[in-house]
């Protein structure tokens, strides 16, 4: 089906492996892309919110257009600083009469936003024999589920994977990880509960070297960016997981609730402060919430998104694309 | 991070002294200070409005006009009047006139549902009632096993039927073994649903139907954004819940979705999480909240303000002889006076001058117990004994506890960590960062 295909290969482009693509040009892959996420985004809803919608209808743009166009950001948790910035972005477009009417700011603001937050696709290329990967966050964004779809979605493309249960706090957590491994087809490393989380995370680089695993997915336990001692410990997975293979971990990725408003940004200080990340992972999509704090978080620290969570089954991890992200969320939902 | 509301305020009156007499500009700038600040905080746009309606109002009347600082008259009346939106006093969940009291937990994926139904199985246990614990989460990957776990750490049994999708028969037959086995209180828990999933939603009214619940509570991350609003009215509208659990609180969140739901849906919040123990769970305070929500750093200015007596030159006094090493206990036992009337312990720990700085962002993990206990035993002490704590033997550690209705075992400790205290912040003034010290009063 060429849809899948389509699909694939937008992932080989993500890992930057060699998966035969089905043929099709850039435009019809990127339209395949966008009408699935379109479809995982609307549901029964609209994809903009109603003053987004309001802001777009045709007519003249007012000086209320701008002050609905900055209440529709902050709506979406853009936060006020990036919502003034595209606000002031667009503005300068009209005042130069590159935008004239309002149908066009959708597609302007569409524009800005892909400019801000990717000038390239984003990578997680699967290099390193095992690539990485270590996944941190707050309590409760997604980081299992995701762990397990991207195992999934590792395996499909041929990849063995191994996955490191160094969530050893939450109950059950293991129990849930070992579901998803098995759904996955993927290997677990794991330990008792309670067990020290960098040993376990050292064990999985450890037996994934020696299994000739592709790829090390690292699960952590949730943890709150003010918890000192648990970020300080953050600190030593993360250095330990250096000590097993080197340059590792090679992806150290923080996974972001879309619902979350302006706390995310002091999450991705934080987390960042103790571990170098490379990337966010914005999950739960598929909600109300259109997870603009990921903006406020790309143009504040530079970060970009990676992957997007659309849902709770293994297929619903998506890589990220800002500008099929900018029109389903931003812009009148038609495809580009 | 952000610049507290007091900041704001202050350099949008900074001009005032020149000028004499505050102007409709003023005003306006000072608005936008406000509404700033609440959107940095979560609240949800539709809600902010409505707020800054209510303070602009006030802030064009005469006690901000009138006033030598409008800047702080200004964060008092914004304090107010979130305080009033928060609601009064704190409300406690209903009991049903005949056993069991039925409580059904519902939420968005990772709000912290099963563990909050654990923690409210142990607070109500701690009470004397008979708690179980129904695991109808049939969509998410161990999550009965979760509720298991946590239950049999508790001794509290848990009614789950593993390879049943049918959410709504295993909360009927849980209920029923609740009946069965003469529990009086039981929680069922569900599985996170977005609120745009009708199919979810339409599942959580079903189960909401068989077990005819005596309180539907909503669960509610308090770092949500401006989706707050959505979630809590789509929730109201499909199950009417009864009240609000709010989760994560031990995080920097402000919580401004606190706010939300209550603007939106009137609903009062009956408990805040605190953090991932099972002990965790706290009754709401809406001063409190109101307070979290304004930020940190106004609360102090207002503790200064309420004060009347503590002026930037005494401040700057105690924090000089805090760091230089001369803070007595009696130093001590004001400032956790002063800050025992407000707030996340925590949080506001840090406001303590010069103990803010040392603590920066650290875990400070006191609660409202331990302070309690704390107080008493310096209250315990005499004057000369609070100024020369190195003066106190073992008699007077002994009559210290007596009075306090502590142990001598506790007097040491909070004399050992004192003095390790003092020791810390002495090192800090001259420049040094020093280590941490073990939580107080553990």
């Amino acid at each position: 089906m060429s849809n899948a295909g389509d699909e694939r290969a937008l992932w080989a482009e993500l890992f930057d492996i060699a998966v035969p693509p089905a043929e099709a040009e850039q435009e019809t892959r990127r339209r395949g892309l966008f009408s699935r996420f379109k479809e995982s985004l609307t549901k029964p809803r609209q994809a903009i919110s109603p003053q987004l919608a309001g802001v777009f209808a045709p007519g003249l743009i007012t000086r209320e257009t701008w002050d609905e166009l900055e209440e529709a950001l902050i709506g979406a948790d853009c936060g006020m600083d990036a919502s003034l910035a595209l606000v002031d972005a667009l503005r300068d477009a009209a005042q130069q009469g590159r935008i004239v009417n309002r149908s066009e700011i959708a597609a302007g603001l569409a524009n800005a936003v892909t400019r801000q937050m990717t000038p390239e696709p984003p990578r997680i290329p699967i290099g390193a024999k095992p690539t990485v990967i270590l996944v941190v966050g707050v309590n409760g964004s997604g980081k299992t589920t995701t762990v397990g779809k991207l195992a999934h979605r590792l395996s499909e493309l041929g990849q063995q994977v191994v996955i490191g249960a160094a969530d050893t706090f939450r109950a059950a957590a293991i129990d849930q990880l070992a579901i998803w491994a098995d759904r996955s087809g993927a290997q677990l490393v794991r330990q008792a509960p309670g067990a020290d989380p960098g040993a376990v995370a050292f064990d999985a680089v450890v037996s994934g070297s020696a299994r000739g695993a592709d790829v090390v997915l690292i699960d952590t336990a949730g943890r709150l960016q003010t918890q000192h001692n648990l970020m300080e410990e953050l600190r030593k997975v993360h250095a330990v997981v250096g000590k097993a293979a080197a340059d590792a971990p090679h992806e150290t990725l923080l996974v972001l609730d879309a619902t979350t408003g302006q706390n995310g940004l002091s999450q991705a200080r934080l987390f960042g402060e103790a571990v170098p990340l490379t990337g966010v992972i914005v999950t739960k999509l598929d909600g109300s919430a259109k997870g603009g704090i990921a903006v406020a978080i790309n143009r504040e620290l530079g970060l970009p998104v990676k992957l997007i969570g659309v849902g709770e089954k293994l297929e619903d991890l998506q890589p990220f694309d800002a500008a099929a992200y900018a029109q389903a969320i931003f812009a009148s939902g038609d495809a580009g | 991070m952000f610049d507290t509301l007091s900041d704001k305020l202050q350099s949008v009156f900074s001009g005032l002294r020149g000028r004499g007499k505050l102007t409709d500009a003023d005003i306006d700038q000072a608005m936008r200070a406000i509404r700033l600040s609440l959107l940095e905080a979560d609240v949800s746009l539709p809600v902010v409005k409505q707020l800054t309606g209510a303070i602009g109002e006030r802030a064009r009347g005469a006690e901000v006009m009138t006033s030598l600082t409008p800047d702080q008259q200004v964060v008092k009346i914004v304090n107010e009047e979130l305080a009033k939106l928060m609601g009064g006093a704190s409300v406690i969940m209903p009991v049903a006139p005949r056993p069991p009291t039925v409580i059904l937990m519902a939420g968005l994926q990772g709000s912290g549902k099963t563990t909050c139904s654990a923690k409210l199985a142990r607070y109500y246990q701690q009470q004397g009632r008979a708690p179980m614990l129904v695991a109808c989460d049939v969509h998410r990957p161990a999550a009965a096993e979760q509720l298991s776990v946590l239950g049999g750490q508790l001794g509290i049994p848990v009614h789950r039927e593993d390879g049943v999708a049918d959410a709504v028969g295993i909360a009927e037959r849980g209920i029923a073994a609740a009946k069965a086995a003469v529990r009086d209180l039981v929680i069922v828990d569900t599985a996170g649903r977005t609120v745009i999933d009708e199919a979810m939603m339409a599942e959580l009214v079903g189960v909401r139907d068989a077990v005819h619940p005596t309180a539907v509570v909503l669960v509610l991350d308090s770092m949500t954004g401006q989706t707050a609003v959505e979630v809590a009215q789509a929730f109201e509208d499909a199950v009417q819940f009864d009240g609000v659990i709010l989760t994560k609180l031990d995080g920097d969140a402000r919580g401004g979705a606190a706010l939300s739901v209550r603007a939106v849906t009137g609903r009062p919040i009956y408990f805040v999480g605190t953090g991932e123990k099972i002990d965790a769970l706290e009754p709401f305070h809406p001063d409190r909240m109101a307070s979290r929500i304004l930020g940190m750093g106004d609360v102090l200015s207002l503790i200064e303000r309420a004060q009347q007596t503590v002026d930037v030159d005494q401040a700057k006094d105690l924090e000089k002889k805090i760091l230089g090493g001369g803070m007595t206990l009696e130093d001590f036992l004001d400032q956790l006076r002063q800050i025992r009337k407000m707030g996340p312990i925590g949080q506001l720990l840090g406001m303590v001058p010069g103990f803010k700085n040392a603590m920066k962002g650290r875990d400070l993990q006191v609660d409202d117990r331990q302070l309690d206990r704390l107080e008493a035993i310096i209250s315990s002490m005499t004057p000369s004994e609070r100024r020369r704590p190195d003066t106190i033997n073992g008699s007077r550690r002994q009559r210290i506890a007596r009075g306090s209705g502590t142990s001598v075992q506790e007097v040491n400790q909070l004399l050992a960590q004192f003095k390790q205290m003092r020791k810390m912040m002495k090192r800090f003034g001259k420049g040094g960062m020093p280590p941490m010290p073990p939580a107080l009063g553990t």
